[in-house]
């Protein structure tokens, strides 16, 4: 029974981050780079890809550490921690994937300032086992990228006519610009925030509608 | 504040308080790892890192020069141009304010044309862009932009947009580069703007047209003394 009731915290905690909990859709974390560097697909997958990256690390870090760490200095030996991945990352990807790195540039950085990041570290990771924290980081970053290709798969499609710089349309398609400008950024955005939001709220009427015919 | 609640603040804070010595430790210790994680990091990309840049530069050079087989490196020192001294250990560390350009050659060994960096503000950021000039016609011969933050879609068709790079097959450069509208060219040293990008190709003809003001001299100087065998195709 208990291994039963295990085994679905901690798909509970993988699966919060993707859907229930999205850390974009729903606590609306992480704006920057979701506004900034999604307007392709292979932008918004390195992205996430990335941040997969410095998440999953820094929560295995911190819930191994969480009792040698004081109290008062846990926030800045928490940004010590991702500060040191995300420059791993930042190496790396010049390594390896010179292409993607001129792309995001500056944004690879600025991964250290997410407060996705931040936010599971204190929330999460400094008060679970190392485990759980995986897992957590893992839903969390998967949701993250979700949501990054929901926004750039759309706008890359819309703003060049391509998919993955694979050219879908042939040349009688006129590219919508705006969608690959910042402001195509805020639209798609809004967009899905208003369908996530209109989802919630259905699915929040139908079930007290339920209750209500039921006890009636 | 209350009292009450003042008390238990106080009384928080005094049972919890660690001493400073432990806090310093502990930052200090996480700096340490820090560090030498990074530097190992470091130590471990950088030839890979450098290799990368170096494969970029050969791959533009012989982009923008056609039939280019091999280059040399050459640098300006006291408005002399000398080639670059090739040092293993110094290799690619070009200095901050050194100038730069790279000398292209054919099957024969001879001349093709001098493949120039230049670099000039856009419409977002500076524009950096390595073109080919064939010294003796007096000729562009290509162009390639390295560095670029122009608008998506608009600006980046500077590098995108196939009929903007026609303009770099033989466009003239004396007496001076001239952009013009699309459609309008009429003499070799006129460039097509593209519509909507107008600021990102006017930086493309100042970034020529400075560069060349830099260069053009020291160039014809450079051959005329160096007595180099120069491609017949180009004459």
């Amino acid at each position: 029974m208990s291994d039963l009731a295990d085994s679905n915290k901690r798909a509970e905690e993988f699966l919060k981050g993707l859907w229930k909990e999205n850390p974009v859709f729903v606590a609306v974390l992480g704006m920057c780079p979701a506004l900034a560097v999604t307007n392709t697909a292979i932008n918004s997958l390195a992205m996430g890809l990335a941040t997969t990256f410095v998440l999953v690390s820094s929560s295995i870090l911190v819930s191994l550490l969480k009792s040698v760490i004081p109290k008062q200095v846990r926030i800045t030996t928490y940004i010590i921690i991702i500060a040191t991945f995300v420059t791993v990352v930042d190496f790396l990807l010049a390594a390896y994937t010179p292409g993607v790195h001129k792309e995001l540039g500056a944004f690879i950085a600025l991964i250290v300032v997410n407060c996705l990041i931040l936010g599971r570290q204190e929330a999460f990771a400094s008060k679970n086992t190392v485990g759980l924290s995986i897992l957590d980081a893992l839903g969390m970053s998967a949701g993250f990228t979700f949501a990054m290709l929901c926004i750039g798969i759309p706008r890359e499609i819309l703003g060049s006519g391509s998919l993955f710089d694979i050219s879908l349309f042939g040349a009688g398609f006129e590219p919508w610009i705006v969608m690959i400008l910042p402001p195509g950024g805020f639209f798609m955005l809004g967009f899905l925030l208003l369908g996530f939001n209109w989802h919630a709220k259905r699915s929040k009427e139908r079930a007290l509608l339920k209750q209500t015919v039921e006890t009636t | 504040m209350s009292d009450e609640q003042k008390n238990t603040t106080i009384q928080h804070t005094a049972e919890k308080e660690p001493s400073s010595f432990k806090l310093v430790f502990t930052l200090g210790i996480a700096g340490l790892l820090s560090g030498i994680i990074l530097v190992g990091t470091f130590i471990y990309t950088k030839p890979l890192i450098q290799a990368n840049k170096k494969a970029a530069t050969q791959r533009a050079i012989f982009k923008v020069l056609p039939d280019c087989t091999t280059y040399s490196t050459l640098v300006l020192k006291d408005s002399q141009l000398a080639l670059k001294a090739t040092d293993e250990n110094k290799k690619e560390e070009a200095d901050k304010d050194e100038l730069l350009i790279y000398a292209g050659f054919n099957a024969e060994e001879e001349l093709i044309g001098f493949a120039i960096p230049g670099s000039e503000p856009g419409f977002q950021d500076v524009i950096g862009a390595l073109f080919g000039y064939d010294a003796i016609n007096k000729i562009i011969i290509g162009f390639e932009v390295l560095e670029s933050k122009e608008t998506p879609g608009l600006g980046d068709k500077i590098f995108k947009d196939a009929d903007f790079q026609t303009n770099f097959k033989a466009l003239a450069v004396a007496p001076e580069i001239i952009a013009v509208k699309p459609g309008m060219k009429q003499n070799p040293n006129e460039v097509e703007t593209i519509t909507g990008a107008t600021i990102s190709s006017k930086a493309i003809v100042r970034l020529l047209n400075e560069t060349m003001d830099i260069w053009e001299a020291t160039l014809d100087v450079y051959i005329k003394d160096n007595e180099l065998k120069v491609s017949d195709k180009n004459e």
